[in-house]
């Protein structure tokens, strides 16, 4: 317990140690200080659960204070409970491996590799710190960290302008929600007068009623930056384009820190979010909305890495929706199988992607599943579990308990479940169409056939283990009907409420065989347009309303470009015409005055000796003059 | 000895200070120029004169030695201009010298 400390400080300790030494470093000094700084600090997080776990009480770790000017005090502290032993495992855990995997699938750069790892670090020392956080100040601290890592590392191969937008596209649209976000902490302040998240929450109920408008307005807020952050329905536009980083860090993004910030955000603040029930049902519809907008478009995507994009969106949409009907568990639940197989999905795609020589385009692989079998394999254990195949996935187990409750909690809605079961459709769908169209199928360009493939130890193993986990994670918590296991919500229900469930039409049996009947649906539909009969599809894409359709969906219903008209080109017209304005006239004037008098000064200074001495003759007739007629 | 009235001197005077203002502001040749000068130089020391006589005392005399002194110094200094700016510039005229405009 005393450890833990050493979970956030570790990685940061790396950050340093690379970003003033490693330029001068040999690679596998610089790569065993990033990959095994992250590595240490998940062993102690190991030794810290378990020393946590027999007794599962909070413990707090105050460091030292922070800032203590004009009554406002912050501490640095640290809060592990039951809660942020999940985050931290699954953080540092899944961290190493993208690390360890990183270590090798980076050595092709020719620069930067030192610099690589220190960005990775500094995004996972953020990370930890956010999810350790006590008190609000220093969880925004990881935040904006996080914000600051992703910006870094999305524009990586800086050369490439398009990379440096991509970057400055996340970092303006999630700046947005943290803006938002800290507004909410002043508000919190203001009310509260402090940002301790315990004593915040224990005021906030003791002090709000349910649904008054102050709580609204701090839940609302606090949204805000969660959406900014998960990428979430309105502000989701970032996350395919911050597909522009190397693998690893998409990965990284992915699957381990970042977008699952928001998740964490509201699930830490549940009290607040449960006396707003408004903004609670905003969560979910938010969350709703975006699982079904993310999860077909990720159907008409035709990089590999933007498709796996939009799946996260839509799995976040997930954890939305159950934190949005207070299943605060089953979100907790899907985040940390999601970080396995996502992770999982990301670097068997790194290997793809390497062996094609940086090909992303799905449409032109195909047939790859005897020359990369690893990859093969892996992948298609990481589609399984994102399209809930039932039974041996994880997945299964996750979105399962994610499903159930959004009927039959207190708060939940056959709304949100029926969008939830159209999205598990159209996961499953567009999961193996990943799948029948990399490894499946015919060779589709020369691409396919100048395989370089060289994955050793460090790529397989962090591959294999995360492949196991994504298939064995699940049986932490099963459903009453296959076992009933309870471990993770018994471990979990420390730090959430459990939530209630009423009695609904369909029992919890029903629904399942319902649910993996669409995950096998979605499969073969897969199988059918995308590999038995492709030419259905690229028939019905030649045709002007297939086509129109297909880049209505492939551009992400076109949402770039209506917030491209409704306030980049605004925003750009308004900052142009600000140029000219009234304030600058006045600054002109002031230049164009200072010009005018020097251009009399000039004339007057003529070079003729005479002229100065007429100037001295009436100067002195002037003064005699008034000295005379006084 | 007929006393001559101070006004006299003190008339004659303004008359050649003007004579020598004239020339320095009409003349371009800087030689008449400096002539002027020296011409406005005497009308004032004339001026001295004339008051130290009418007031019987000897500052005026000695004022006009200093006038005396500084104009010669001002020749010789006037004088290596004028050479300087003749063998700079192979003119007399004043208002060719002009390089310094703004």
């Amino acid at each position: 317990m005393e450890l833990l400390w050493l979970i956030p400080a570790l990685p940061l300790a790396g950050f340093v140690i690379l970003a003033l030494a490693g330029a001068r470093m040999p690679r596998p000094l610089a790569a065993s200080i990033g990959a095994g700084s992250v590595g240490l600090s998940a062993l102690i997080a190991v030794v810290t659960a378990a020393a946590f776990f027999p007794d599962q009480r909070a413990h707090t770790q105050n460091l030292w204070k922070w800032i203590d000017a004009g009554g406002f005090s912050s501490d640095i502290s640290l809060t592990l409970d039951a809660l942020s032993v999940v985050m931290v495992l699954v953080i540092t855990f899944v961290g190493f491996m993208i690390h360890l995997y990183a270590t090798e699938s980076m050595s092709g750069e020719k620069d930067g590799y030192s610099r690589f790892f220190a960005y990775m670090n500094l995004f996972v020392g953020s990370m930890l710190l956010l999810v350790l956080a006590d008190n609000l100040l220093l969880l925004y601290l990881g935040w904006e960290g996080v914000g600051l890592c992703s910006y870094l590392l999305i524009s990586f191969w800086y050369s490439d302008p398009a990379n440096s937008r991509a970057a400055m596209k996340a970092f303006i649209v999630t700046r947005v929600g943290d803006a938002a976000m800290a507004v909410g902490l002043f508000i919190l302040y203001k009310e509260f007068g402090t940002l301790r998240i315990t004593e915040v929450m224990n005021m906030a109920a003791a002090q709000w009623s349910s649904g008054s408008t102050i709580a609204v307005a701090a839940a609302a807020l606090l949204l805000g930056g969660a959406v900014g952050k998960s990428a979430q329905v309105p502000l989701h536009t970032w996350l395919p384009d911050a597909m522009a980083g190397p693998t690893p860090v998409s990965a990284l993004i992915h699957a381990a820190t970042m977008v699952t910030a928001g998740v964490y955000l509201i699930a830490r603040m549940h009290i607040l979010f449960t006396l707003a029930p408004q903004v609670r049902i905003a969560v979910a519809v938010v969350g709703a909305t975006t699982l079904l907008l993310a999860g077909i478009s990720a159907l008409a995507q035709s990089d590999i890495k933007r498709a796996l994009a939009y799946s996260t969106m839509s799995q976040i949409g997930y954890m939305f929706v159950a934190l949005g009907v207070g299943a605060w568990t089953a979100a907790i639940f899907h985040f940390m199988v999601h970080a396995f197989f996502k992770a999982l999905l990301f670097l068997s795609a790194g290997i793809v992607i390497d062996a094609l020589h940086h090909e992303r385009d799905m449409l032109r692989m195909g047939g790859l599943r005897h020359q990369l079998p690893l990859a093969f394999w892996c992948f298609l254990i990481g589609a399984a579990s994102l399209s809930a195949l039932p039974l041996i996935s994880a997945g299964f187990y996750s979105k399962d308990l994610i499903l159930w409750e959004s009927l039959a909690s207190a708060n939940g809605s056959a709304w949100l479940w029926a969008a939830g079961m159209a999205g598990a459709l159209c996961t499953s769908a567009y999961a193996f169409r990943m799948v029948f169209l990399i490894f499946y199928g015919k060779a589709q360009s020369e691409a396919s056939y100048r395989i370089a493939v060289h994955s050793g130890l460090r790529t397989k193993a962090p591959l294999i283990i995360l492949a196991l986990l994504a298939l064995l994670a699940g049986f932490l918590q099963t459903p009453e009907s296959l076992g009933g296991i309870s471990f993770f919500s018994a471990f979990i229900s420390t730090a959430l409420p459990s939530t209630p469930t009423i009695g609904t039409a369909m029992s919890e049996g029903t629904m399942q065989y319902l649910s993996g009947f669409l995950s096998l649906l979605g499969i073969f539909l897969a199988y059918i347009f995308f590999l038995y009969n492709p030419d259905y599809i690229r028939n019905f894409i030649r045709k002007p309303f297939g086509f129109a359709l297909h880049c209505f969906l492939s551009s992400g219903w076109n949402v770039d470009r209506l917030y491209d008209i409704l306030f980049v080109r605004p925003f750009i017209y308004a900052a142009q015409t600000n140029c000219r304005d009234i304030i600058n006239l006045f600054f002109l004037l002031v230049a164009l005055l200072h010009k005018g008098a020097n251009r009399v000064l000039c004339a007057s200074q003529s070079g003729l000796v005479r002229k100065y001495a007429f100037g001295i003759a009436a100067g002195a007739a002037l003064i005699l003059g008034v000295v005379a007629l006084k | 000895m007929t006393n001559i009235p101070a006004e006299y001197g003190l008339v004659l005077a303004a008359l050649l200070f003007a004579t020598g203002l004239v020339g320095v502001l009409a003349r371009r040749n800087i030689i008449f120029i400096l002539l002027s000068i020296e011409i406005m130089l005497n009308a004032a020391g004339l001026a001295f004169i004339s008051a130290g006589s009418r007031w019987g005392q000897a500052d005026g005399q000695v004022m006009f030695i200093f006038i005396l002194v500084m104009a010669a110094a001002e020749v010789s200094v006037g004088l290596a201009i004028v050479l300087q700016l003749f063998h700079r510039l192979k003119t007399v005229n004043s208002d060719e010298a002009n390089t310094m405009r703004g």
